[in-house]
């Protein structure tokens, strides 16, 4: 029953509040934070485990009451804490089959936060793997000489933001025109799709890492693994969405985010880390007007 | 208000006194004008306020003089000097040096900006310029860092150069991080100071990288 304690406390705080003195629990003030019932809320649905969209479309309408203009209405955006963000995290690495990302972390609080850092840290940490596996890579050779390439960490930027925030854009699009064409039951706001897009990258920090090692195997063993890993977490936030479509347009578009995931871990590992070279020398081919040419197999 | 009307000022309460409030003494001569001292004297009181925040940062501890008098000439004269060490890397094309002057600066500048916007949204009570004060002057290690790197380099570049520099700015990314996150930390709720020292780390992380990696021509 702390409701009704802190109702008493905020009545002696604030007299003028309306307050209806019948069996119902009392009105709480717009201003209060919905956090209040949160904690009981998780509890239930851990244990149901049921579909309360109706309760979070309710709720996410509550919080977001400040106008667009103040700083208030950015701050809910970044309303998580530390063991939040860390459930999120792990949420996106381990995907438990068949539950859905947005509904199990997000639940109508989607943050800004992880999506943000976790794109600046992949953005850095592609840029200075891709600087140190270059380095050891040419590191023998006596015509290499070191240069930091840091003209490729503009690009890194461009491309994982781009990719982080106007995917998103383009499928929330989507999604809402085919809402309107075919009642879906579940449907997503523009943050939740970035959130989920967000977290579903923080895999790739620890596979740029693992792409220092220069072996062709071991980098393209570890593209197939993260892609397995960050599109099942798509797949299983996005499926839900679009499968009272049409069959055709359902698989189109799981397909199309697929591949869009697919392209940026394999153009980053293009991009960014020079081909590790073979072991063995180069063939020297005499060439026919009697200057030898070496060709460096890449 | 129907029950004042029986409410009457009783005659011995004196309603008199004077309106204006008084600013301090009177007397010229303890008048704290700085219009008429010496420029030396100005200059030399916002060198001192600066070089006593120095002071603090090499040696942090929980005294509030940065966070309650800030100023920006510190950081800016720091970041100038930094990136004006960042120069002179060597490069075969344009696209494959170091970072130019311009993107250091905006770098420093840009990131301290987000920091402070990040911990504000998430929270916390300390104030922008405080938080953009505090971030600038903490890197007064990694300056000190690129110094060493430079004169490291004027000696040797071999693999034990190489090391001395590993060592030196590993150790001064460490100073920077815990000084920043002394001075920072308490202003944060204390369920998310993870979230806000997280992208500190990250932003002399960043600097550090520039430091180690740069290579004379």
């Amino acid at each position: 029953f702390a409701e009704f304690d802190d109702a008493a406390n905020l009545l002696a705080a604030n007299p003028d509040a309306t307050t209806i003195s019948i069996d119902e629990p009392v009105e709480i003030p717009k201003n209060q934070h919905s956090r209040l019932q949160e904690p009981g809320r998780e509890e239930d649905d851990e244990l149901l485990g049921t579909d309360d969209s109706d309760k979070t479309e309710l709720l996410a309408g509550q919080k977001k009451s400040a106008p667009f203009w103040t700083f208030e209405y950015y701050q809910t955006f970044f309303d998580v804490d530390t063991y939040q963000v860390l459930d999120r995290i792990k949420g996106s690495v381990f995907p438990v089959p068949g539950k859905n990302f947005v509904r199990l972390y997000i639940r109508s609080n989607p943050d800004l936060y992880g999506p943000f850092w976790i794109c600046a840290t992949l953005v850095f940490t592609i840029a200075v793997s891709g600087n140190l596996s270059n380095f050891f890579i040419h590191l023998g050779k006596p015509t290499y000489h070191y240069v930091p390439e840091f003209r490729k960490v503009s690009i890194a930027a461009t491309t994982i933001y781009a990719y982080a925030w106007l995917v998103p854009l383009a499928l929330w699009g989507f999604l809402v025109w085919r809402n309107s064409k075919v009642m879906n039951i579940v449907s997503y706001s523009f943050l939740e799709i970035v959130c989920v897009y967000g977290y579903s990258l923080f895999i790739y920090i620890p596979t740029a890492i693992l792409w220092i090692i220069p072996q062709k195997v071991v980098r393209w063993v570890l593209v197939v693994f993260s892609l397995c890993l960050s599109g099942s977490v798509l797949v299983m936030t996005f499926w839900p969405a679009v499968r009272d479509d049409n069959r055709r347009i359902a698989l189109a578009t799981v397909g199309t985010i697929l591949l869009l995931h697919a392209l940026l871990a394999v153009g980053c590992l293009a991009y960014f880390f020079d081909a590790p070279e073979l072991d063995f020398p180069a063939p020297i081919i005499p060439a026919h007007n009697g200057t030898t040419v070496t060709t460096k197999s890449r | 208000f129907p029950g004042l009307a029986d409410v009457s000022i009783s005659q011995d309460i004196p309603v008199e006194g004077e309106i204006t409030v008084p600013v301090g003494s009177h007397s010229p001569d303890e008048d704290y004008s700085t219009l008429d001292e010496p420029v030396r004297d100005t200059i030399m009181r916002d060198l001192k306020a600066v070089g006593k925040k120095f002071v603090h940062v090499m040696y942090p501890r929980k005294s509030s003089t940065l966070l309650r008098d800030w100023d920006l000439w510190g950081p800016l004269v720091l970041c100038v000097s930094l990136a004006l060490m960042l120069q002179g890397g060597s490069a075969d094309s344009k696209d494959d040096g170091g970072p130019q002057f311009a993107e250091v600066f905006v770098i420093i500048w840009f990131g301290a900006v987000v920091i402070t916007l990040n911990s504000k949204l998430l929270g916390g009570t300390i104030s922008f310029f405080q938080s953009l004060c505090v971030l600038g002057y903490c890197v007064l290690p990694l300056t000190v860092a690129m110094l060493v790197c430079r004169l490291v380099l004027l000696v040797g570049t071999g693999t034990i150069s190489f090391i001395i520099r590993l060592l030196v700015v590993v150790a001064m990314f460490g100073w920077s991080t815990l000084a920043s996150t002394a001075f920072l930390a308490d202003s944060q709720p204390p369920n998310r100071k993870a979230l806000v020292v997280y992208p500190i780390f990250l932003f002399y992380f960043v600097i550090s990288w520039m430091i180690l990696t740069f290579t004379p021509q």
